[in-house]
C-alpha cells in the first residue's frame, strides 16, 4: 500500500537527533511491550509481514504522532482479538473473562526464550530457476498494490543491476494477504542515486534495495 | 519527531499506557499464554546479554584476523553463530566491508529492519523518521547529523533492509592501532559505526 509508513526520499522530517547513552527502554511499559511481542510469536497467530502491515494499516495522524513502542502495542491487541486469542470484552475489563480458546501449546515460559531471541529462516526451497543472474541491468515494476509490498515508492519503475542473489525466500506480498508463503527469489539490486532522484543527486552515491522476483523484468 | 519523544513521563498519556500494557499482560497471563518470568527474562536479555558488544567483538576478530574477515564477509550468519549471548545468530545476516573508497550505511525506510541479533534493539534514531526518510537520498547530510564528514570522492553505498536480510557494516580499522588486542579494538567500535552512521573511535578517544 502506499502509506505514509513508505518514506525513502521524503523531506520536512527534520534533523537526525542521536541520543547520547540511550537506554534500551525509555519507560517499563516499552520493555513489556517488547517481550509480549516476541512471547506470542510462538503461537503462530500471524507472521511478520501481517504485523508489519498491521502498523501500516493505522491512521496516518497515529503513525506519524504515537511512540514506536505505542504501535507495536496497539498492533498486538488489535491481532490478538482479531485472531481470537483474546477478546474485546476482556480488553475492557482489564483480565481475562474465559478460557483460552483453541491454544496450540502451553504457555510461553523461560525454556522458550532461545526460540523468539534469535531470528527464524526465511529461506524456502525454490520452485524454479532464478530469471536473473548478478550484473542483470532489471527495472523494477510500476506497480501499486493496495495490500503489503516491499517495493518502496522511491524505487519502483528504476532500472539497476543485480548485485546479489540471496534464494528463494517467503514473499511478503502473498504471505500478509493470506495467500500462502509463495517463496520467490530475492535479490540485492543496486541503484545509482541518479536514477533514483534525477541529475541533481550526488553522483557518488549507490542505493539498493532487496528485491523478490516479481517487482522486477529485464531492462 | 513525536515518533521517539520521550519527555513526557509524567504525563497522563504515558501513564494510560502503563495501565493498557499491564491489563493486556495479565489478560495474557491469566489465559496461559505467557509467563511473567519469561516476560521479564526477554526484558533482561535485551537489555543486558543482546546488544552492540556482540558485533564488536565480531568486528575486532576480523580486524585480527584475515581468515575471519574473510568468513565474515562470505557468510555472516555462520561466522557470527558462535558470537550470540542467547541460542545462535539468526539468518541471513550479511557483512559489507567499508574501504578509503566506499563506506556502507544500513536503513529501514518501511519499517525498522535492524541486525539485532548481533547489535540489540535499535536506537531511537534508527527508527526515526528523519534518518529513514533521508539516508537513500541524501546521507551525506544525515551523517552530518552524526557529525561525521567524509571525503567528497568516498562513494557511498546505502543498503535499503526490504527483506529479512540484515546488514552489518564492517568498518575501516583505525591506524595507531598495531598490536592492539581484539578487547583493546572493540572499545573503538561503535555501535553506530556498524550501521555506517558513524566511523569507529581513534585510538586517542579511548586512551
Amino acid at each position: 500500500m502506499d502509506g505514509v509508513h513508505d518514506m525513502g526520499g521524503m523531506d520536512g522530517f527534520g534533523k537526525v537527533e542521536p541520543e547520547p547513552n540511550e537506554p534500551v527502554f525509555h519507560h517499563r511499559w516499552e520493555s513489556r511491550v517488547l517481550a509480549m511481542s516476541r512471547a506470542i510469536g510462538v503461537f503462530r497467530a500471524w507472521t511478520i509481514d501481517t504485523s508489519r502491515h498491521a502498523i501500516e494499516l493505522m491512521a496516518p495522524s497515529m503513525y506519524l504522532t504515537r511512540p514506536y513502542y505505542e504501535k507495536w502495542f496497539w498492533r498486538n491487541q488489535n491481532l490478538l482479538v482479531e485472531r481470537g486469542l483474546i477478546d474485546a470484552d476482556e480488553v475492557a475489563a482489564g483480565h481475562a473473562l474465559r478460557p483460552a480458546k483453541n491454544r496450540t501449546r502451553g504457555p510461553f515460559t523461560v525454556t522458550d526464550i532461545e526460540r523468539v531471541t534469535k531470528r527464524g529462516s526465511y529461506s524456502r526451497p525454490a520452485t524454479r530457476p532464478a530469471r536473473f543472474k548478478v550484473g542483470d541491468r532489471v527495472r523494477t515494476k510500476n506497480i501499486h498494490p493496495t495490500t503489503h509490498t516491499r517495493l518502496p515508492r522511491y524505487a519502483r519503475d528504476r532500472v539497476g543491476v543485480v548485485e546479489r542473489l540471496h534464494g528463494a525466500q517467503v514473499f511478503p506480498d502473498s504471505v500478509s494477504t493470506g495467500k500462502g508463503e509463495d517463496p520467490q527469489w530475492l535479490y540485492t539490486v543496486r541503484f545509482d542515486a541518479q536514477e533514483l532522484w534525477g541529475a541533481d543527486a550526488d553522483p557518488k552515491l549507490k542505493v539498493s534495495i532487496e528485491a523478490f522476483e516479481p517487482y522486477l523484468e529485464h531492462a | 519527531m513525536a515518533e521517539h519523544d520521550h519527555d513526557h513521563d509524567e504525563g497522563s498519556h504515558l501513564t494510560e499506557m502503563d495501565l493498557r500494557v499491564r491489563a493486556l499482560e495479565t489478560i495474557l497471563v491469566e489465559k496461559g499464554y505467557v509467563e511473567t518470568a519469561a516476560l521479564d527474562r526477554i526484558v533482561e536479555l535485551y537489555e543486558t546479554k543482546i546488544g552492540p558488544h556482540i558485533g564488536a567483538q565480531l568486528i575486532a576478530k576480523a580486524w585480527s584476523d584475515p581468515g575471519f574477515r574473510q568468513a565474515l564477509l562470505d557468510d555472516a550468519s555462520k561466522a557470527a553463530q558462535t558470537f550470540a549471548e542467547v541460542g545462535r545468530v539468526g539468518d541471513h545476516l550479511i557483512a559489507v566491508e567499508n574501504t578509503p573508497k566506499m563506506h556502507n550505511m544500513v536503513v529501514c525506510t518501511l519499517c525498522s529492519c535492524y541486525p539485532t541479533d548481533v547489535l540489540g534493539l535499535p536506537p531511537s534514531w534508527y527508527k526515526s523518521f528523519p534518518y529513514r526518510s533521508r539516508t537513500v537520498k541524501n546521507p551525506r547530510s544525515v551523517l552530518a547529523d552524526f557529525g561525521v564528514t567524509l571525503p567528497d570522492d568516498t562513494e557511498i553505498r546505502v543498503w535499503d533492509s526490504t527483506a529479512e536480510t540484515r546488514y552489518l557494516v564492517l568498518p575501516m580499522r583505525p591506524a595507531g592501532t598495531d598490536g592492539w588486542s581484539e578487547a583493546q579494538l572493540a572499545n573503538l567500535i561503535t555501535r553506530d559505526c556498524m550501521i555506517g552512521a558513524g566511523v569507529p573511535r581513534k585510538p586517542s578517544e579511548v586512551a
